[in-house]
C-alpha cells in the first residue's frame, strides 16, 4: 500500500493552491503597500523625540501638589459613573426586553436591536462630542455618555440572556393565566436577576474607566482634569493624574471582580 | 540493559515514594509493574527518564549513568527512551504524521520541525510502523479524529520513531475499553519480540498482565515485593501486593526502618 | 431555601428567602439608593439645563438632518484610512503580544523576573486608553496616521497579551510532558505542544481585538492621530452638521461591517 512512501506535506489550510497563494499575496501586497505608504516623517520623529523627552522630563516627578482638584475631579467622575449606570441599567431593562427574540414581536424586537446596535456601534468619545455640543460642557454630557455606552453594553448582554432563559417557567405561568407583566415579573426576572446585577457591577467599573476618557473632551470629571493639565503643560501633574487613574482602575476591576465572584 | 540501584524518591519532606529500589531489565522482555494507586509504579516509571527527579540512586541504561546528566546531555540521552502514556498524551489539533513525527524532535533541526519537511528516512520509517500497527491510511487525520485504541497506536508509533532502546508504558491500557487495551497489550508484546526492545509497562489489570508479560514485578509501598513469571503469581502473592492499608503498612515501614 | 423550623406546626407563610437573605437584599437596594441619591444630590450640573436638554437634542438632530453626502470622497478616503490603522496595529501589536504573553503566563515564564516584566508591559499597557496614548504618540510623531497607528498598537499589546497569556496557562499539559520525555528542545516543545493548543485563542483573540480597534480608530482623529475622527472634528468645529451626520453614518457602516467580517473569520477559522 504505502510502504516504501518516503514524502510526505502537512494538508494545507486552504486545499486550493491558486486560493491559498492568491490570498498569500493579497496579504503580503496590503501589509507592504500601506506600511510603505506610511507617512512617517523622520525629521519630525526626531524633533517629537525630543519633544518627548521634554515632556517625560517634565512630568517626573509627578506632583501631587492639587491633590484637592485630582480629588474633586475623581469624586465627579465616581458620580458620572454612578449615574450612569442607574440610567443605564433602568434603561436597558425595558430595551433588553424589546430586543429579546423570543419575548418580543418582530417589530419592536427589530427596534430594539436597532437602538442596540447604534448605541455600541459609536466610541463614547464620539458620543461625549455630540452631548456637548447637545447639551453643554461639563458632568451632565458625561453622564448621557456613558448612559447610552452602558445600554450598548448591558442591554445587548441582558437581551441574549433573556433569549437564553428556561422557557417552561414562561409556558406555566401562562398556563396559570397570568398577565404578561406577572409574567415577567415571576418567570423572567428572577432568571436574569443575577445575570442583571453583575452586568450592573460591571458596568460601574467599565463607566469609570470610561469616564476618565470622556472627558477629554469636554464631559467632566477626572478626564477633564487631566485634559487642562495637558493643555497648560503641567505634564508633572498629569503624569499624577494619570498614575492615580491606572490605580483607581486597578483597584476598581479588583473589587469588581471580587463583588462578582461573591454574587455568583 | 536498564539497571536501577537504591533508587530512592522522596517528595518534599513526607515518606520516599521510592524506597531504595532496584531493578534490572534486558532483552526483548515485556515487564509488566503491578501495584495498587500509590505504590509507586507510575513514579518509578517518570524517574528513568527524569520527568520526576530522582532524589538518589542509580539509573543506568546501556552504560550511560541518567541520574548525573546535565540538562542538555539528558535531552539527548531522553532520545534513547520511548515512552507511552495513560492519556496518550498526543497533539490534539495536530495532524497523526506531525503527532508521529514529534518522536523525532529531538533528532531533525528546529527549521525542519517548523516546517513540517521531515527527513525522507523518518517519513519512510514512519510509514512502515504506522503500516505495522494499522493506522498509515490515518497519517493525515487529525489526532483528535482517532478513536481512543488508534490515538494509543500513534503514541506508540511516537516512541518507536525514537529508536529507543527501551520502551516505557506507563498504564497504557488504562483509559481503553476491554477489547481494545488487549490489542494495545498483545501489540507491545509482537513490538517486543520484533524490534528486541525491552518494554516496562505499568499496569492495574493483573489478568492482563499475566497473560502478556515475560515478568511480572508486584509493588507495594516503594519496594519491589515480587519478582517473577506469570505462572508463579498466585492469590497469595496477589495478596501480599495488593492487601493493606496504606497508613498500617507506612506505619509498619516506619518502624522496620 | 425555605425555613424548615416549623415542619410539623401549621404553617401559613411562606416567603422565598431567609431573613437574612433579605436583609442583604434589602440593604443591598437601600445602599444603592442611597449611593445614587449621594451622586445625584451633589453632581454639579445646572438643572435647567438638563429640563432643557430634549429641546436641544432635538434641535441639533433637527440640524443634522438630511445628511450631506457632497464631501462623501474623502470621507471614505478617511475610513479607508481608519481601517488601515486598525489592522496594521492589530498585526504588529500581534505580532509583539505573542513574547510578552510567553514571559507573562506562569508555566512558560523563563523565571520569575521575566514574569514580574510580563505582567508589567500588560497591565501599563492596558490602563491607559487608547485616547491617552495618542495624546502622548500625536506629541511624539505629530499628527497623523502614524501617531494613531502607534497608539492602537500599544494599547491593543496589553489586551492580546492578557489573554494570550492565559490561553497558554490554561493548555493541557499533557504534550508537553510527552515532548519532553522525548528529548526535544524548550524551543521544539513550544511548537509542537504549545502553539498548536494556542492557535484558537490565538486567531479568536486577534479577531476580536481588530474588531475592538476598528471602533476605537474612529476617535483617534480627535485627538489629531489619523482617520475619520479628524473629519468628524472638522466638521464639527465648522458647524457643519449635516456633514456630521454622514460622518455618523458612515461610521456606523463601518463598524457593522467590522462586526459581519469578525463573525464571518471567526466561523471560518474556527
Amino acid at each position: 500500500m504505502s510502504a516504501g512512501k518516503d514524502t510526505w506535506r502537512k494538508p494545507p489550510f486552504i486545499a486550493s493552491p491558486a486560493l491559498r497563494y492568491g490570498l498569500y499575496a493579497v496579504a503580503a501586497v496590503y501589509f507592504v503597500v500601506t506600511l510603505a505608504t506610511l507617512p512617517i516623517d523622520w525629521e519630525r520623529v526626531s524633533d517629537g523625540l525630543t519633544r518627548a523627552q521634554r515632556i517625560f522630563s517634565g512630568a517626573f516627578p509627578p506632583s501631587f501638589d492639587r491633590a484637592g482638584l485630582l480629588f474633586d475631579g475623581f469624586m465627579e467622575s465616581l458620580k458620572i459613573a454612578i449615574l450612569a449606570t442607574a440610567g443605564g441599567i433602568a434603561v436597558s431593562v425595558p430595551l433588553a426586553f424589546m430586543a429579546a427574540g423570543n419575548i418580543s414581536v418582530k417589530p419592536v424586537y427589530l427596534l430594539g436591536r436597532g437602538i442596540i446596535i447604534v448605541a455600541r456601534s459609536f466610541h463614547p468619545v464620539i458620543v461625549a462630542i455630540i452631548f456637548v455640543k447637545a447639551v453643554g460642557f461639563g458632568p451632565f454630557a458625561g453622564a448621557l455618555t456613558l448612559l447610552v455606552y452602558s445600554i450598548g453594553f448591558v442591554a445587548k448582554l441582558l437581551a441574549e440572556r433573556i433569549e437564553e432563559i428556561d422557557f417552561g417557567q414562561v409556558e406555566a405561568m401562562r398556563a396559570a393565566g397570568a398577565g404578561f407583566i406577572a409574567t415577567l415579573a415571576y418567570a423572567v426576572l428572577p432568571q436574569i436577576m443575577p445575570r442583571l446585577v453583575g452586568l450592573g457591577i460591571y458596568q460601574l467599573d467599565s463607566n469609570l474607566r470610561a469616564s476618565a476618557v470622556v472627558g477629554i473632551v469636554g464631559a467632566g470629571g477626572i478626564g477633564a482634569t487631566l485634559a487642562n493639565a495637558f493643555g497648560r503643560y503641567d505634564y508633572d501633574f498629569a503624569l499624577a493624574i494619570t498614575m492615580v487613574i491606572v490605580g483607581v482602575i486597578l483597584v476598581s476591576e479588583a473589587v469588581s471582580g471580587f463583588v462578582r465572584k461573591r454574587i455568583a | 540493559m536498564l539497571k536501577i540501584s537504591k533508587l530512592t524518591k522522596r517528595y518534599g519532606s513526607g515518606d520516599p515514594v521510592l524506597k531504595e529500589l532496584d531493578l534490572t531489565v534486558e532483552g526483548d522482555q515485556l515487564t509488566s509493574v503491578i501495584g495498587s494507586s500509590g505504590a509507586g509504579k507510575s513514579t518509578l516509571l517518570r524517574c528513568i527518564n527524569r520527568l520526576v527527579e530522582p532524589t538518589s540512586g542509580s539509573i543506568d541504561l546501556n552504560g550511560t549513568e541518567f541520574t548525573t546528566l546535565n540538562r542538555r546531555s539528558l535531552r539527548i540521552a531522553r532520545r534513547r527512551i520511548g515512552m507511552v502514556f495513560q492519556g496518550f498524551n498526543l497533539i490534539d489539533r495536530l495532524t497523526v504524521m506531525e503527532n508521529v513525527q514529534s518522536g523525532r524532535l529531538g533528532y531533525i533541526s528546529t527549521w525542519a520541525a517548523l516546517t513540517r519537511r521531515y527527513p525522507r528516512e523518518d517519513i519512510r520509517h514512519a510509514y512502515e510502523l504506522m503500516e505495522r500497527v494499522g493506522i498509515a491510511h490515518y497519517a493525515n487525520k487529525r489526532a483528535d479524529e482517532l478513536s481512543g485504541g488508534e490515538r494509543q497506536r500513534v503514541g506508540v508509533v511516537r516512541a518507536l520513531m525514537q529508536r529507543p532502546e527501551i520502551l516505557l508504558a506507563d498504564e497504557p491500557t488504562a483509559s481503553l475499553d476491554p477489547k481494545t487495551s488487549e490489542q494495545i497489550m498483545s501489540l507491545l508484546r509482537d513490538l517486543a519480540s520484533e524490534l528486541k526492545l525491552p518494554v516496562i509497562i505499568n499496569i492495574h489489570n493483573v489478568a492482563e498482565a499475566k497473560e502478556y508479560s515475560d515478568r511480572i514485578v508486584g509493588m507495594r509501598y516503594g519496594r519491589i515485593i515480587f519478582d517473577g513469571l506469570p505462572s508463579r503469581l498466585g492469590k497469595a502473592e496477589m495478596d501480599e501486593i495488593y492487601a493493606g492499608v496504606p497508613a498500617q503498612d507506612r506505619a509498619q515501614a516506619g518502624a522496620a526502618a | 431555601m425555605m425555613s424548615t423550623e416549623t415542619l410539623h406546626g401549621a404553617q401559613d407563610h411562606w416567603s422565598r428567602f431567609t431573613l437574612r437573605q433579605r436583609l442583604l437584599r434589602y440593604g443591598g437596594l437601600a445602599l444603592t439608593l442611597l449611593v445614587v441619591g449621594w451622586a445625584l444630590r451633589s453632581i454639579d450640573v445646572i438643572w435647567a439645563w438638563v429640563w432643557d436638554a430634549p429641546s436641544q437634542m432635538a434641535d441639533l438632530f433637527g440640524r443634522m438632518m438630511p445628511p450631506d453626502p457632497s464631501n462623501l470622497p474623502s470621507i471614505l478616503e478617511a475610513i479607508w484610512q481608519t481601517v488601515n490603522i486598525a489592522t496594521l496595529a492589530t498585526m504588529i501589536a500581534v505580532v509583539v503580544s505573542l513574547p510578552v504573553a510567553y514571559i507573562a503566563a506562569q508555566n512558560t515564564t523563563p523565571n520569575r523576573a521575566a514574569l514580574w516584566v510580563g505582567r508589567f508591559i500588560l497591565v501599563s499597557s492596558r490602563s491607559v486608553n487608547t485616547i491617552i496614548w495618542a495624546l502622548l504618540f500625536v506629541a511624539i510623531f505629530g499628527p497623523g496616521i502614524v501617531a494613531g497607528i502607534a497608539a492602537i498598537m500599544f494599547r491593543s499589546i496589553g489586551f492580546l497579551g492578557k489573554l494570550l497569556g492565559e490561553a497558554i496557562e490554561e493548555i493541557d499539559r499533557k504534550p508537553v510532558e510527552a515532548l519532553e520525555a522525548v528529548g526535544a528542545s524548550q524551543f521544539k516543545i513550544v511548537l509542537y505542544a504549545i502553539v498548536p493548543q494556542v492557535m484558537p485563542a490565538f486567531f479568536a483573540v486577534a479577531i476580536l481585538r481588530w474588531d475592538i480597534n476598528l471602533r476605537e480608530s474612529t476617535v483617534l482623529g480627535l485627538v489629531g492621530a489619523g482617520g475619520i475622527g479628524m473629519i468628524l472634528q472638522g466638521a464639527i468645529d465648522t458647524f457643519n452638521w449635516p456633514e456630521v451626520s454622514m460622518v455618523l453614518l458612515t461610521i456606523l457602516a463601518l463598524v457593522v461591517f467590522g462586526e459581519v467580517v469578525s463573525t464571518y473569520l471567526r466561523k471560518k477559522i474556527l
